[in-house]
């Protein structure tokens, strides 16, 4: 469903991504894995457009996404840290959301307002918002608009243990219904038994791409953590 | 895209900047006229104040607002929205909002007190001044990525047209006082909005005699339809330039 082919991006002297080839079909659930700064944001960032590779290419349903900009209709994008306008209320930013996205907004998932409560602080202004509040937002409009694709940049990162369950179990339920999503995180222990994929990267280049069980056979370990732990040995 | 202009719009209207924006405009025109009982004495004060104040106000917040809502431009940059039209959007809204408080504090008084031809040349220059400086505030911040940078970026170009720009012209006209400079003036008057809006305004207040010869020169130039053409259309290219190189460096810009 998302190709992208040699992709190279570099900012300044540092190569953020290095000729990455990447391969992700539908109804996988793939993690994106490796140390700060290895390069997992700008991946996601190049697949959603906002970051343009230096060179290769990235398509999207066959389509290359250069010049595009439909295909995000289609795509859920859970940012890592959402900032919205201050003076704007939370029922705002949802109202705003569904304006822009008229097209696409046949139907509106809005599950996971109603699981995070957030239903009963509607009037309440962006600025005054903790950060696990913003991400719960972010959350919630990430599936507002039943996508194909999600793709989560540290979905968990900043909530609480319930509200991160309550997202554990929102992603299991859409991978059944045979999406694709593409998570980033550090806490590997929370991806274990949601992921099928495991990318990992590091510096920039894409170490290996594999699923779960190639990975947990390679390595001996059944956890996700030791696994990995074990590769960075 | 009206979808998004509308949020900017209503974003910035309740920010109390705008707001305190307009009622010091309001108060300070006011206050000009009530001062001064000779209503054309008090266009001259307001439009010394507005020249200074206008480019400033619009071009420091307008580079303020953008970097602010870098992570709001990221999240539409997510959605299904062209890049272009997310830009034209977030200037437009900028302008209308900026605009509408110079109207409502500058253009609302000077209608009532004076509502001449010269208050109203002075409100289209307002007008004009507000659109290119805010041009120039989203071409500050799309080239520049850091917040601090890009406002004294901003500073730096207000201080140019406003200050050091009138200083090199004195600078040469000083140096070079032999020759005949006051053809060549009118094409260094054009290069700065500023300038140009002061210029405009003084012209149509007729005390273009208080300028010597190169004020007939002037009043000749820009009282021709040549001449109002022209700086009619360096304004409106000062407006579209910053706007349009900004909305390529954005189109390309990685967020």
């Amino acid at each position: 469903m998302i190709i992208a082919s040699n992709v190279t991006k570099t900012f300044g002297k540092l190569k953020a991504l290095d000729n990455v080839s990447v391969n992700c079909v539908k109804g996988q659930t793939i993690a994106l894995i490796g140390p700060n700064g290895s390069g997992k944001t700008t991946l996601i960032k190049s697949i959603l457009g906002m970051v343009v590779p230096d060179s290769g290419f990235i398509t999207f349903d066959q389509h290359n996404i250069l010049h595009d900009w439909n295909y995000r209709e289609r795509i859920g994008y859970m940012p890592q840290i959402g900032r919205y306008p201050d003076n704007m209320s939370i029922a705002q930013v949802f109202t705003m959301m569904k304006d822009i996205r008229k097209k696409s907004a046949a139907v509106i998932d809005e599950e996971l307002i109603e699981e995070f409560g957030l239903n009963g602080m509607m009037s309440k202004k962006m600025r005054t918002l903790s950060g696990g509040t913003r991400q719960k937002v972010s959350a919630s409009l990430a599936f507002l608009f039943n996508p194909d694709v999600l793709i989560l940049d540290e979905p968990t990162a900043g909530l609480d243990p319930v509200a991160s369950e309550i997202l554990k179990q929102k992603i299991l339920r859409e991978k059944q219904k045979g999406k694709l999503t593409l998570i980033t995180s550090h806490i590997l222990s929370e991806l274990d038994d949601v992921v099928s994929e495991i990318i990992y990267m590091q510096e920039g280049k894409m170490l290996f791409h594999k699923s779960l069980e190639q990975l947990q056979a390679d390595t001996g370990e059944t956890k996700l953590a030791k696994a990995i732990a074990q590769i960075m040995k | 895209m009206r979808t998004i202009i509308k949020y900017v719009v209503v974003d910035l209207v309740k920010s109390r900047i705008v707001l305190a924006y307009t009622f010091f405009l309001l108060a300070m025109s006011f206050g000009i006229f009530n001062i001064d009982e000779n209503a054309t004495k008090g266009i001259m004060s307001l439009m010394n104040l507005v020249l200074i104040i206008i480019p400033l106000v619009s071009i420091i917040f307008s580079t303020i607002y953008v970097y602010n809502s870098s992570e709001f431009i990221e999240l539409l940059v997510a959605q299904p929205l062209k890049r272009k039209s997310l830009w034209m959007s977030i200037y437009s809204g900028l302008a209308v909002s900026l605009s509408l408080s110079f109207v409502i504090g500058v253009g609302l008084p000077v209608i009532i007190y004076d509502g001449s031809a010269t208050g109203l040349t002075l409100i289209v220059a307002g007008l004009f001044l507000t659109l290119i400086f805010t041009g120039i505030a989203l071409l500050a911040s799309v080239l520049t990525r850091d917040k601090a940078k890009g406002i004294g970026v901003s500073i730096l170009v207000w201080f140019l047209f406003t200050l050091i720009y009138d200083a090199i012209v004195l600078l040469l006209l000083f140096q070079f006082s032999d020759y005949p400079l006051e053809k060549p003036m009118i094409g260094i008057t054009m290069l700065n909005p500023v300038d140009l809006s002061r210029i405009l305004i003084l012209l149509k207040l007729d005390i273009s005699a208080l300028m010597g010869y190169t004020g007939a020169i002037f009043k000749e130039f820009f009282g021709s339809v040549t001449g109002i053409g022209l700086s009619a259309l360096m304004l409106f290219l000062w407006t579209i330039m910053p706007v349009w190189f900004s909305l390529k460096k954005f189109q390309r810009k990685d967020l």
